[in-house]
């Protein structure tokens, strides 16, 4: 097998050192029972080309993004990544280094993750961030729990905008862990009282900017009232390229930015794995879940990086920890590390532009067919459209005609009537005028 | 003697003067600034080309001021990431012994395989028709966690062995409700991962400790006799985190049971058992399994992992979404808890999980086979075993006999030595080799735990032993000094943690000066 070194003279010879007569001997604290001679019921070893050709057959039936008009968004937005990014993320010293508990060992870890901490405050323009957690649905759920710690309240109100699977990810999380939440009812356009739910007794508000359904809004006003009320508010960023042209949540008053990293530096991927993002004010750092990376001084008095702050986290304080969370997402941090400082702020205010205006031309052309209407007022790199009849069939007669043309809201919502109709669509900088003349022309034919 | 090999005999200059460059590098050791302090305003690492003009729907909420990210060109910025990852310690690098958190090699064509279009660029929510491959591959994945753990269900979606264990105890806790059983403890073993506890009391329990018995395993008759009705489940790691079986375990599983309690396993060191044990056969009820440890995804600095947790039938209804369907058209994928998966716990994460790490792990699996993953514990546990004899009388051995994948050590050996399991591990660093895990499990005074993993050659080991050997020896003859000096080698020297975590700075900030020429 080529990735054992061991030889069967090795093996030999190890035995004779520790002084058992056989393999068998090392597993004699194996309940014999459960002792397996023999080998299980699994194909046996194969070489690469043969791995190859299996995977390569499965990876081969699938519909790519990048063969097709693509138009899918919904919190994973396919962007064009350089190639420098994945080149360096390959490199080694990265790929195959563990947490960096070593820090004499791992100053590159742990610059690019101070590095990575930075961009995200700079982005969120929010004080301090962390390391990274899972992704931006679970990121949400720790920023309720988040909030429950710094307020000491245990009632969250989450926005009828927030992404489905975030919604679904906190109400998981808050059923053991003891949180009421009280999500409002889903429906693009607003027209929800979130202010109207604030009391006493609420630990945070939970919005989503832009909004699952697209639409940008200011939450300032909302943040004064949560704070007047002593509660938290919470901003949800799902595509964090958005930072690149609107306003940030920091400047409308969050405590709290949890956000979906995967637009910079990370392929779709069928859906992971992905970065989540987490921001908050300094003075609630002592309750944020996750790594943290601080500067210090070697015993030279040379800078240099350490994890800091650990006594929050499970490895120290057990069951007292922030969160469980151990291993996050440092190679996807290091790959949006690479693809923003690659674009810096020039390239990112530019590909935000350009992001903004293949969306407005899309969403121009397609509203342009009778009976189709755009429903989100304002909005960044993704809208939702009304279709005059349900948008899942469409969805599959457009793929049939080889465009992937969206995603029907009734996937999240099935069995929900009002929003059977909806259509989410995103246009990032990867979709050309020939691909919306394309998805144009189907729509056109389908709902004919 | 040529005047050559008499320069590299002679002995090193002293440390100061090698430390004294004009540039502050050291040879392959290059200084490297943050990216915000190579800014050159405007400038970029990626050409676009400017819209053309078009009316702005961003509702007057367009972002104002500067955000404050440097602007680098791309050559600045492959060398400025080329010189960080030199500044990194690596499987790829050398022998990566951390216990518990099995550092195996990565293969690459797993990540090749991991980047076909047909994996890499595939949105989570096409249409399923437009990914039957992909769907097709996770059903592969589940096979062969299935076959290998002999378990009936296994959950796919968790993105860490610590999601996992959060999947695993929701998926208890909401079994025992529908039991119309509110129960209030989990009895975690003093050895656990620092997640076991923390994970219990996320999902609403109390925690209770079981020490462990002088052999290092769980002491069954403290078990026994915390155990009642108002207990959850066990949380229990085997083999354990001082490299042993639980060779009561099947007692210990009974005694569970008896309770009406579940028995969770945190399988972090699966590597020691995979393809000759199955976890079913060891009355195990639910089963975190780390696919960046034994199915060799790479860690990438600390992850991204994949957490599956392998369920047996009882919790299976209870698995989070989505589920994977075969149906009439192929597969399908069940996300939401409607109809047979009316009684899952919920969601756990965005979309269906890590599968960029699963593709890797069944190509890793794929690779071995049913006979190459036996040899992959056969192999593990040999050069841990191995290592245990070459190192019993130089080190302290925590507890004595064999081993499975790792094998625990103590700071007995180093004992009015002034040396401390700390300083050991340092030195161990100007050798070039990564320390083994320190001061874990709490259950042994300065622990040094070491997993070597199947990825060794013997040669490497043996070599590792030597080394080992020649620092303890240095200890006991007293050159304490050198250990507390250590490590002198690296690109930065011990770094002051504890200043770090009085006045966290967790963020570069420009330059007060720069501040105020600003404003």
């Amino acid at each position: 097998m080529r990735y054992l070194p061991l030889t069967d003279a090795d093996r030999t010879a190890m035995l004779a050192a520790i002084g058992a007569p056989s393999i068998d001997a090392l597993f004699a604290d194996v309940p014999a029972a459960a002792r397996h001679r023999g080998l299980l019921d699994l194909p046996l070893a194969m070489g690469e080309l043969d791995v190859e050709r299996r995977l390569g057959a499965m990876a081969a039936k699938n519909v790519s993004a990048g063969s097709v008009p693509f138009f899918l968004g919904g919190g994973a937005y396919r962007h064009h990544i350089p190639a420098a990014v994945d080149h360096l993320i390959q490199r080694g010293e990265f790929l195959t280094s563990y947490t960096p508990y070593q820090p004499e060992l791992a100053q590159g870890t742990l610059q690019y993750l101070f590095e990575f901490q930075t961009q995200i405050a700079l982005l969120t323009a929010m004080e301090v961030a962390n390391a990274s957690l899972y992704d931006g649905a679970t990121a949400c759920a720790e920023a309720v729990a988040m909030a429950g710690r710094v307020t000491r309240r245990n009632k969250a109100v989450l926005s009828g905008g927030l992404h489905p699977h975030y919604r679904e990810v906190c109400e998981t999380y808050a059923q053991f862990a003891g949180e009421e939440l009280r999500a409002e009812d889903a429906a693009p356009g607003g027209g929800e009282n979130l202010a109207a739910l604030v009391d006493g007794e609420t630990s945070c508000v939970v919005v989503q900017n832009p909004d699952f359904y697209g639409e940008i809004r200011d939450y300032s006003e909302l943040a004064q009232i949560c704070h007047r009320a002593g509660a938290l508010l919470v901003v949800i960023v799902t595509e964090i390229l958005s930072l690149g042209a609107i306003r940030p949540p920091g400047e409308m008053g969050a405590d709290i930015v949890a956000a979906e990293g995967q637009s910079f530096g990370n392929a779709l991927s069928f859906g992971g794995p992905y970065v989540g993002l987490f921001a908050s004010r300094e003075k609630f750092v002592r309750q944020m879940p996750g790594r943290l990376v601080g500067e210090t001084l070697d015993a030279d008095g040379k800078r240099g990086w350490v994890l800091t702050l650990s006594t929050r986290e499970q490895h120290i304080r057990r069951e007292k920890a922030t969160s469980n969370i151990c291993t996050n997402s440092g190679l996807c941090a290091l790959a949006f590390t690479i693809h923003l400082a690659l674009l810096g702020e020039a390239g990112l205010t530019r590909l935000a532009r350009l992001n903004h205006a293949t969306a407005v031309a899309t969403a121009e052309r397609l509203s342009g067919i009778p009976g189709v209407r755009l429903v989100t007022h304002s909005f960044f790199n993704e809208f939702t459209l009304r279709l005059p009849r349900a948008a899942a069939p469409v969805v599959d007669a457009l793929a049939k005609r080889g465009v992937l043309g969206g995603i029907p809201v009734s996937r999240f919502y099935p069995g929900r009537e009002e929003l059977a109709d909806l259509l989410l669509v995103a246009a990032t900088e990867t979709v050309t005028p020939e691909d919306i003349d394309r998805f144009a022309l189907a729509l056109r034919e389908v709902l004919r | 003697m040529s005047e050559w090999s008499r320069a590299l005999s002679a002995p090193a200059a002293p440390e100061a003067e090698v430390a004294q460059t004009i540039s502050g590098n050291r040879g392959l050791q290059i200084e490297e600034p943050l990216l915000f302090e190579q800014d050159s305003p405007g400038h970029c690492g990626v050409d676009l080309p400017e819209p053309a003009p078009f009316r702005s729907r961003l509702g007057g909420l367009e972002r104002k001021g500067p955000i404050g990210l440097p602007g680098l060109s791309e050559p600045q910025i492959v060398r400025h990431f080329t010189r960080l990852s030199q500044k990194n310690y690596a499987i790829d690098s050398g022998l990566y012994p951390l216990g518990s958190c099995t550092m195996k090699h990565n293969p690459r064509l797993n990540e090749k395989l991991a980047r076909l279009p047909g994996f890499a660029d595939l949105h989570p929510l096409q249409p399923e028709a437009s990914v039957q491959g992909a769907l097709e591959l996770i059903d592969t994945l589940a096979h062969w966690l299935k076959t290998l753990t002999g378990m009936p269900a296994i959950a796919l979606s968790p993105a860490a062995g610590a999601h996992g264990e959060l999947c695993g105890i929701m998926t208890i806790r909401t079994a025992l409700e529908a039991r119309g059983d509110r129960r209030l403890r989990i009895l975690v073993p003093e050895s656990a991962h620092g997640t076991n506890p923390a994970t219990a009391a996320a999902c609403g329990y109390e925690i209770e400790a079981i020490p462990a018995n002088s052999r290092g395993r769980v002491d069954l008759a403290a078990l026994k006799a915390a155990l009642g009705g108002d207990v959850a489940a066990l949380m229990l790691t085997n083999p354990n985190t001082c490299g042993l079986f639980e060779d009561e375990i099947l007692e210990i599983a009974a005694a569970v049971h008896a309770a009406g309690a579940f028995f969770y396993c945190d399988g972090a060191n699966f590597n020691a058992i995979v393809g000759r044990v199955r976890p079913s056969e060891l009355g195990i009820d639910a089963l975190h399994l780390n696919l960046h440890k034994t199915f060799s995804t790479p860690h990438g600095g600390g992850g991204p992992g994949s957490g599956p947790v392998a369920l047996a039938a009882e919790l299976a209804p209870h698995a989070p979404l989505p589920w994977l369907a075969h149906g009439a058209e192929g597969f399908a994928l069940v996300e939401h808890a409607q109809g047979p998966a009316g009684r899952s716990i919920g969601r756990l994460k965005g979309f269906h999980g890590q599968m960029g790490m699963f593709v890797r792990a069944v190509a890793y699996m794929m690779s071995h086979g049913a006979d190459g993953l036996k040899q992959v514990a056969e192999d593990a546990v040999l050069n841990a075993n191995y290592l245990r004899v070459r190192l019993e009388d130089a080190l302290s051995l925590s507890f004595p006999g064999i081993c499975m994948h790792e094998v625990l050590f103590d700071d007995r050996f180093l004992k009015d030595t002034g040396v401390t399991t700390l300083d050991f591990a340092k030195a161990l660093i100007d050798e070039g080799f990564h320390p083994m895990t320190m001061y874990f499990p709490l259950v042994v005074h300065g622990a040094l735990l070491i997993e070597p993993t199947e990825t060794e050659s013997k040669a490497s080991l043996d070599q590792f032993v030597s080394v080992l050997r020649g620092l303890a020896e240095r200890a006991r003859v007293g050159d304490v000094a050198a250990f507390h000096a250590a490590p002198r080698l690296t690109p930065r020297r011990r770094l002051d943690e504890t200043a770090a975590a009085r006045k966290p700075v967790l963020r570069w900030r420009p330059a007060p000066a720069r501040q105020e020429a600003a404003e």
